[in-house]
């Protein structure tokens, strides 16, 4: 999911860096200190979690779990989104740097999107109710990252237009599993400790 | 991402940790982050393929100079290329341009191949220079030369949470993992694994949540006031300056190759 240095073009990037500094920005205002552990040892969980890798057929895919995160953070997702993706460039060569706006942006809007629609939704009725939209806010941020990565690319030329479309359907089988796997773990929080989406982050 | 680590190595290398970084390591680390950014701007600025082979040249260079492990490095560079390799592969085919030869109807061109190529260039050079120049820093020294650099505090709190807590986490993960595994849980494509995998990652996120409220507690047993200060200072010595004076002359020395080869 992450886009390299060097394929898109200027006003792309540009476009990009602007817009996760303005994300980041609104996502620090609501970071007070005393919320800064609980968003420090999620997005640490997060950096965690895109380590596992699920099997699917013959091959396996790594989680992003975007949604979650979304869900769980609020706006507070993107700078915890920002710090993962600049701790998996800098020591594990994973992205680039220049696209380091543009991939924050294409991972961390879905995730503030998901929260912004679901977020109230998995907090009510039964356990079971949660987890379905939790399902379904999971499977939407990845979608949605998905197609941000195809737009972007495409916008930077039409000659990256067939990639754009191949990464949007390979990622289909992905967005299937991260719902399920979103959709349990909303499913394990809500019945192990219910009051995490009643009252919010503890604050 | 998870077979870039081998079974017994850590996320991230522990503070105090020694950390071989050779001549790089004793450079500042906030003229390390400014040349490596510098650098990436440019080089994603060229064109050229011969300009582009000198930077990434240059990023080989920085690697040699760093002491960092050549095999483990070289073989995450190519992980990632293994992720683009099918976008440039498809290149050749979707640039119009003088045909090299036909598969299956499709027509591959030469301006497709050289973009490709193009575009592998740029990005093994920016991110090699990146691991090599800023890679090498210990984690928590990179949160306080960004400090230094005026990025946000809270930003910088965050990173620094989120560092000292990876390992941490992992640690967690892998002991649930393998108390899964000593239960008889194999992965394969069925239901009980996604649903056992969620689970393990919900357990994870409530366990993480319960552990930032006991650190925010012994936080404020210890007199917390909502100010964390950051201690570490820098100064610029005659290395520094001579690193940046180098530095700046071989990026100087790019961009004048990209005029007179264009």
């Amino acid at each position: 999911m992450h886009i390299v240095d060097g394929a898109l073009s200027n006003p792309v990037v540009i476009a990009g860096a602007v817009a996760a500094v303005g994300g980041i920005a609104l996502g620090l205002r609501s970071l007070t200190l005393e919320r800064i552990p609980a968003a420090g040892v999620l997005s640490a969980s997060f950096f965690v979690a895109s380590l596992i890798h699920v099997p699917i057929g013959p091959s396996s895919v790594h989680l992003i779990l975007n949604g979650l995160a979304g869900l769980l953070l609020g706006f507070a997702a993107f700078p915890a989104l920002f710090v993962g993706l600049l701790l998996q460039a800098v020591f594990f060569g994973f992205g680039g740097l220049t696209v380091l706006g543009v991939n924050t942006v294409n991972i961390a809007l879905p995730a503030v999107l998901a929260w912004m629609v679901f977020g109230r939704l998995i907090g009510r009725g039964s356990p079971v109710q949660g987890a379905v939209w939790g399902g379904v806010g999971g499977a939407f941020a990845i979608a949605a990252t998905t197609g941000m990565v195809a737009v972007s690319l495409a916008m930077s030329g039409d000659e990256f237009l067939p990639a754009a479309k191949l990464v949007f359907f390979a990622h289909v089988p992905v967005m299937a599993i991260e719902a399920v796997l979103t959709g349990f773990a909303i499913l394990l929080a809500r019945k192990v400790k219910p009051e995490l989406f009643v009252k919010g982050l503890p604050a | 991402m998870a077979h870039a680590l081998g079974q017994n190595e850590k996320t991230l290398t522990e503070t105090g940790a020694l950390r071989v970084s050779g001549r790089i390591g004793s450079v500042d680390p906030r003229v390390r982050i400014l040349a490596a950014i510098s650098f990436g701007i440019v080089v994603v600025g060229l064109s050229s393929l011969m300009t582009l082979s000198v930077a990434l040249g240059l990023s080989m260079g920085l690697l040699f100079l760093s002491r960092l492990p050549l095999r483990p490095t070289l073989k995450r560079m190519a992980m990632m290329d293994s992720f683009i390799i099918f976008m440039l592969l498809l290149l050749p085919f979707t640039v119009p341009g003088d045909p090299i030869f036909t598969l299956w109807g499709a027509t591959a061109s030469w301006q497709g191949l050289w973009r490709g190529v193009e575009i592998a260039l740029t990005a093994n050079a920016v991110i090699l220079a990146l691991m090599t120049l800023v890679g090498t820093m210990e984690p928590v020294t990179l949160g306080h030369a960004l400090h230094k650099l005026r990025m946000p505090e809270t930003l910088v709190h965050l990173l620094m949470f989120t560092i000292r807590y990876i390992e941490v986490l992992r640690e967690e993960y892998l002991r649930l993992r393998a108390a899964m595994k000593v239960r008889g849980f194999r992965p394969g494509t069925n239901w009980h694994t996604y649903r056992s995998f969620g689970y393990l990652v919900g357990m994870m996120l409530v366990r993480a949540i319960e552990r930032s409220e006991r650190i925010l507690q012994a936080m404020k047993c210890r007199g917390f006031s909502g100010r964390i200060h950051l201690l570490q200072d820098f100064a610029l010595t005659v290395v520094d300056r001579r690193f940046a004076v180098l530095f700046g002359g071989a990026v100087l020395l790019l961009i004048c190759l990209e005029i007179a080869w264009r």
